[in-house]
């Protein structure tokens, strides 16, 4: 471990990411992501082989990333939700063509041009792909600075050992807010080699030719290719989910709450323990795969559940898919950049305790 | 007995798709004769565009990725940022090139991004079944323009050389057309020379090329290049736009 650093989540991201080995990072200007590019251009041409490249476009960022990352780099870019709507038609081909890369979203309120305020609003489009056709993706989302770093350098390491791109989900507080960090010393695991990357070839060089593609015309093929990616993903469902659980064993009311909104719900939740009242936290860290274990788990004993976001209400479907009808599953929100206050959850979950007696 | 002539190791073996007596054939042959010669097959990543040539990468016997539409000259940049003693190729059509994909050649452009642009120019959208695209001749017709390009209503074609040309960041633009023998050959040459350029590290190099579309343009493989030698070069003059000088 290194020392301790004051530090902005969007620059601690920024430069976990370089300890983990990433030396390619393509972006545009968006705010509340601004200080990632910023930092990648100070720092990139310090780094040997590093390159910070500002894009045209998010589109044409995302496409140098698959270029990049068909080339065998660790390559990263990110950006806010207009821009990431932007980037998923590039985050389709990715996918389609099995590249690993690291997309960070900083995610503000929408929908369109929306607020540079921070939201969860983008849910949704990156729990069930984003772009066209059947993908998913691994989304991991930090609740703070040191979370941050780490995740951002397992994403690496997970995008190369699915060959899936990895989204990094943070929101406008997450990226802004500065937190004493560790930056961990970074060791990188065992992984496939990237053999199948396009570096230059000739016959007899000892590998196939390389073709990074997402074609298949022949329907069949194209079946069977799905059905591989889907074999992946049915692996990273087994094997990824990550949350984090607080007081369920004996909680009657289980928040459901990840990112910023998991801090409130925290303290939201030890408030409510004062009062009485057997609140609990799950904070999915994965939110996908979504971690339905942990809540089928909680749905035995406890009398409620209830989900808050930064949107008009997105993972409390997934919630409500969990407990599958077993409890009554409330949710509470706030949009368009506003954040949740520990009262506010305060008060619902007193409500909610109110009716079940 | 002296060999005449031999098909280039840099095509594979797999028979090309295209309609009979459509040039993409030929330019294909020719961006390969030309890696073939430089002998830098083992160090070429070539990117297939949206468009009839969409399967190039079956055809070039070397690394190949396939970009989204128009979005080829990004995906060079990546590859070429990572390993910069690659030889990087995009073979984009006009409707990939000049219409969605204008945002991101004209910036590889502005860049001198050390990349090599084959931009084959056939004045039609040919594997969407012949709509209007950017570069489609005044009066034309198209199946999106049935009346016959009107430039009141859509704007005129644009000449991308030309206009690439204005920039500071290429090294080397020039049209050519592959309508009958001569003409290939100064084809092949510049295309070889964009290539040699890339490979001295000179910048951004592109390569326009004239090409038909006898399927979509609804005429024989001959009218086809009767057509564009009459109606095309007229639009769209042969010749280098833009050499740097040698530094
Ligand atoms: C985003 C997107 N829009 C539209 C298409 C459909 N499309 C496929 S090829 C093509 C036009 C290709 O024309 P051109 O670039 O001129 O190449 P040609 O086929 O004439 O060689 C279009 C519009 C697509 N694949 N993706
Ligand atoms: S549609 Fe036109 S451009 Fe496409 S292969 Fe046929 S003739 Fe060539």
């Amino acid at each position: 471990m290194g020392q301790k650093m004051l530090m902005k989540g969007n620059e601690a991201i920024a430069e976990a990411a370089i300890q983990a080995g990433c030396r390619f990072f393509f972006g545009y200007p968006i705010t509340p992501q601004n200080q990632i590019p910023e930092y990648m251009s100070k720092r990139m041409p310090k780094v040997e082989g590093g390159c910070f490249l500002q894009a045209e476009s998010e589109v044409a960022a995302i496409n140098m990333v698959y270029g990049a990352a068909g080339a065998g780099a660790r390559v990263m870019t990110s950006s806010s939700s207009p821009g990431i709507s932007l980037k998923q038609e590039g985050i389709s081909y990715i996918v389609g063509a099995e590249l690993p890369c690291v997309i960070v979203n900083m995610v503000r309120g929408g929908p369109g041009l929306g607020s540079i305020q921070p939201a969860q609003s983008d849910y949704y489009q990156s729990t069930r792909g984003g772009g066209h056709g059947d993908y998913r993706m691994l989304v991991l989302a930090p609740s703070s600075v040191q979370e941050a770093v780490e995740l951002t350098q397992q994403a690496f390491d997970l995008a190369d050992k699915y060959r899936n791109p990895v989204l990094v989900m943070g929101d406008g507080l997450i990226g802004q807010m500065m937190e004493p960090v560790e930056m961990p010393e970074y060791v990188k695991p065992e992984l496939p080699e990237k053999t199948w990357a396009a570096t230059g070839w000739k016959p007899g060089c000892g590998r196939e030719r390389a073709v990074i593609n997402s074609l298949y015309i022949d329907p069949s093929v194209l079946e069977q290719h799905n059905r591989k990616l889907f074999a992946k993903y049915a692996v990273m469902e087994r094997e990824e989910c990550r949350w984090q659980e607080e007081m369920t064993d004996d909680a009657d009311f289980v928040i459901v709450a990840y990112g910023t909104t998991a801090r409130i719900a925290r303290s939201a939740m030890r408030k409510l323990r004062d009062k009485g009242i057997k609140a609990g936290l799950i904070r999915p860290i994965t939110l996908w795969p979504f971690p339905n274990a942990p809540i089928q788990k909680a749905a035995e004993h406890a009398k409620a559940f209830l989900t808050v976001e930064m949107s008009m209400g997105q993972m409390v479907d997934d919630v409500r898919l969990a407990v599958n009808g077993k409890k009554p599953v409330e949710f509470y929100g706030r949009t368009g950049g506003i954040v949740p206050t520990v009262r506010e959850i305060v008060e619902q979950i007193e409500n909610m305790a109110k009716e079940a007696k | 007995m002296a060999v005449v002539y031999e098909k280039t190791k840099l095509l594979t073996d797999k028979p090309l798709h295209y309609c009979p007596g459509c040039t993409h054939g030929i330019i294909h042959r020719l961006v390969a004769e030309a890696l073939d010669e430089l002998g830098v097959q083992d160090k070429t990543i070539g990117v297939a565009p949206v468009g009839c040539a969409v399967f190039a990468y079956d055809y070039f016997n070397c690394d190949m990725m396939e970009a989204a539409h128009g979005r080829a000259p990004a995906v060079a940049t990546g590859c070429k940022r990572v390993n910069p003693n690659n030889v990087v190729f995009t073979y984009q059509g006009d409707g990939d090139l000049a219409s969605i994909g204008a945002a991101e050649i004209t910036h590889a452009a502005t860049r001198g991004e050390n990349i090599t642009v084959i931009f084959v120019n056939n004045a039609i959208y040919g594997m969407t079944g012949g709509q209007m695209a950017p570069t489609t001749l005044p009066g034309q017709v198209t199946t999106t323009s049935p009346y016959g390009r009107d430039t009141n209503h859509c704007g005129y074609p644009i000449r991308v050389s030309e206009m690439l040309a204005t920039l500071d960041g290429p090294a080397y633009i020039a049209r050519v057309s592959v309508h009958d023998v001569k003409h290939i050959m100064e084809a092949k040459k510049a295309i070889k020379k964009a290539f040699q350029l890339q490979i001295e590290g000179k910048g951004f190099t592109m390569v326009e090329v004239l090409s038909s579309c006898p399927t979509n343009w609804g005429m024989t493989p001959q009218e086809a290049l009767k057509w564009l030698q009459e109606n095309m070069i007229p639009q769209y003059p042969l010749g280098v736009k833009k050499e740097k000088e040698a530094e």
